[in-house]
């Protein structure tokens, strides 16, 4: 999702009996649903993967501002110029939340900066993918938005409580992003043909992409099944995709534009939509940083970073000059 | 020019302004200096573009009753004039620059729209009244932040100093036309509509002078105002800035005639 | 690198009345900031009326550790909560 394939660092799945006692106890709490606070005992490998997860989702929320940031200036109406600022700035809000929740476990917000510009910490392939007409303004919020929500509402039960309530946050401000995106798909689909075009193909392009946002499929990963044991990972990849199919395919319908699938179709038996297959290597290729935009994504963020240090700097500066006069007048 | 011919391009001097900044502070979300500031520059953005909504929604109006009835939507307005029909100030179109040249821009707008807004809240127009008091409570802390951050700029590191005076240096000329009036204004001022801006050119300097002694920074003074001889950005004489700011504002517009978003 | 802005724990108190609640945190180079950072960042939806900023450095805070004498001690004083007296149901309005 936001975060894919996360590495926990286990090599098998353990049983209590092979837990110490201080891990035991720690297993006890998160079945028992009781939440895991920073300053509990944890094991390190529970940190260490939160640290990753949390982080790669702050970066994907981050570097998912730049695709739709970079048509604000464009926006063909007031109102939607508006409402599109308002949702990458709470895009901005969404990775301030999880930068600070992955601090309480003891990393600071520049380190996980500097592990994303190296290139270390991974963020979303999906933001790999080019804006290239308004309508990927609305497949972004319909069909990203969308899944990434499907992916949030089960994290905010998750076992560490500041991610699980930077999550409930963040759930509450996005469904708003999900309905913007579909109201342009609509508004799209009922206009002209050149519009209702535009909106076709932003759905060809973002498809796919959008279904390996899930990450591969995960059933026989041992990163999973830990992350499940941890409950830091609520439902499975696949199980996900195939939710946010059913969910999405009878949208499609509406706005009467089809999914670029020949294979997709409703198989009674199973009581789910069959799809077909989905081109791994691309996923992997995009994460491996050569996608369409992999580059140029982190150029941006990178600049703006490098280009920030001596304000960041001066405002620091400034801050120690006003304590040191604050306690020369006292 | 009819009294309502008057107000409509008065009103849109003060939506094209704020339409205008709002723009260029569009173009700096997502990549701010640090996560806090790109939201909070954002806010700033999106209160901007929120104001000038509500006045093109009254200019609108006001062209409807000279104009058979018909008056431009805010889109219409935005969207199919050209530069020469923008009627914003020259300083707010000017570029982004680093941060510095933004705050500084930002500044020296917040506290001449204060004091613009404060009188407008007075105006014998009721929906003028009505709406400058609204939007004066957002600009209140617009310029609380830039001053805010000329200061820690002005006062931070030496290279914070040197970029900061530069970018006080640049925009100044662009300040002098905030306080010139020409008929538009002299049409509404006599009626209480307007506010006289030549009454807020003090005030605005008192301001100034005391953030930027504060900043450690000092303000130029012998410098030319652009747009004083009346042909500045009021009059629709831009600097190049505008030109490359509205084809890309403006193109899906146009490039799809009557299509609706 | 450079240094980094501290951390500040963010307090808001809604229009309802109720005590100043932990939101969330942000960084800052001093007070005055965070309080403006605060407002952007947390208070985007008409959150709240009033803002308290503390260094997140600044503040104690009781040990996991010591969970069992800290808390316990109350969780035996149940007559405390309402709930320990069962009242009739004709009774109405308590």
């Amino acid at each position: 999702m936001y975060a894919q394939m996360v590495d926990t660092g286990a090599k098998k799945l353990r049983s209590p009996e092979e837990m110490t006692p201080e891990e035991r106890a720690f297993q006890a709490r998160v079945d028992a649903d009781i939440k895991i606070e920073p300053k509990d005992w944890m094991p390190e490998a529970y940190r260490k993967t939160l640290i990753r997860q949390i982080s790669q989702h702050a970066h994907s929320e981050i570097v998912g501002m730049l695709p739709e940031g970079n048509w604000i200036t464009r926006a063909p109406t007031l109102q939607r110029k508006a409402i599109l600022m308002a949702k990458v700035q709470d895009e901005a809000g969404h990775g301030l939340y999880l930068y600070c929740a992955a601090e309480t476990l003891g990393v600071s917000r520049d380190q996980m900066v500097a592990d994303l510009h190296s290139g270390k910490a991974k963020y979303s392939s999906i933001f790999n993918y080019p804006t290239l007409t308004w309508a990927d303004i609305g497949a972004i919020g319909w069909l990203v938005d969308g899944a990434a929500i499907m992916n949030q509402i089960p994290l905010c039960r998750c076992s560490f409580g500041p991610y699980s309530r930077a999550m409930i946050r963040v759930c509450k401000e996005e469904s708003f992003h999900q309905r913007q995106g579909f109201d342009i798909m609509i508004k799209l689909c009922r206009g002209t043909p050149e519009q209702k075009a535009m909106a076709q193909d932003a759905l060809n392009r973002w498809w796919w992409p959008s279904l390996m946002m899930f990450g591969p499929p995960d059933a026989s990963s041992v990163h999973s099944a830990q992350s499940a044991q941890w409950k830091i990972k609520i439902l499975s990849n696949d199980e996900l995709r195939q939710r946010f199919i059913e969910q999405t395919v009878p949208q499609a319908d509406f706005l009467g534009i089809t999914m670029p699938d020949p294979d997709l179709k409703w198989n009674p038996e199973r009581g789910h939509y069959d799809f077909g297959a989905i081109d791994w290597s691309e996923l992997y290729e995009v994460v491996k940083g050569n996608g369409p935009c992999n580059r140029d994504r982190l150029r941006a963020r990178v600049e703006a970073w490098e280009n920030g240090a001596w304000v960041r700097e001066a405002a620091l500066a400034h801050a120690a000059k006003r304590a040191a006069a604050a306690e020369k007048a006292a | 020019m009819s009294d309502d011919r008057s107000l409509f391009e008065y009103l849109l001097r003060l939506a094209d302004s704020d339409l205008i900044l709002a723009q260029r502070l569009g173009e700096w979300v997502g990549h701010g200096p640090v996560l806090e500031e790109d939201i909070a520059t954002t806010n700033v953005g999106l209160d901007l573009l929120g104001q000038s909504r509500l006045w093109f929604a009254y200019a609108g109006e006001v062209e409807a009753r000279f104009n058979d009835g018909s008056g431009r939507s805010e889109d219409e307005l935005a969207f199919l004039r050209d530069a020469g029909e923008f009627r914003n100030l020259m300083l707010v179109e000017q570029p982004n620059g680093n941060y510095a040249d933004t705050m500084a821009r930002q500044f020296y707008f917040d506290v001449w729209h204060e004091l613009l807004l404060r009188g407008l809240a007075e105006s014998t127009d009721a929906r003028i009244a009505e709406i400058a008091s609204k939007a004066l409570k957002e600009v209140r802390y617009h310029g609380d932040r830039s001053a805010d951050w000329v200061i820690r700029l002005g006062d931070g590191t030496d290279e914070s100093h040197r970029k900061m005076q530069a970018a006080i240096d640049g925009l100044w000329m662009y300040t002098g036309e905030m306080f010139d009036v020409d008929a538009v204004d002299l049409a509404l001022i006599d009626g209480g509509i307007a506010c006289d801006a030549r009454a807020l050119a003090a005030p605005w300097r008192q301001r100034v002078d005391a953030v930027l002694d504060e900043a450690t920074l000092r303000l130029p003074t012998d410098v030319w105002m652009q747009g004083s001889n009346g042909r500045g950005g009021k009059q629709g004489v831009h600097t190049e800035h505008i030109g490359p700011m509205l084809a890309q504002m403006q193109w899906l517009q146009r490039a799809y005639p009557g299509a609706r978003w | 690198m450079s240094r980094e802005w501290p951390l500040w724990e963010i307090f808001i108190r809604s229009q309802h009345g109720l005590a100043h609640k932990h939101v969330g945190s942000l960084h800052a180079p001093d007070a005055e900031m965070a309080i403006k950072n605060a407002r952007d960042v947390y208070t985007r939806r008409n959150e709240g009326v009033s803002i308290w900023a503390v260094r997140s450095s600044e503040i104690a805070a009781s040990s996991p550790g010591e969970k069992g004498p800290l808390f316990e001690p109350a969780s035996s004083k149940v007559y405390r909560h309402p709930t320990f007296f069962p009242m009739p149901d004709e009774v109405k309005h308590i």
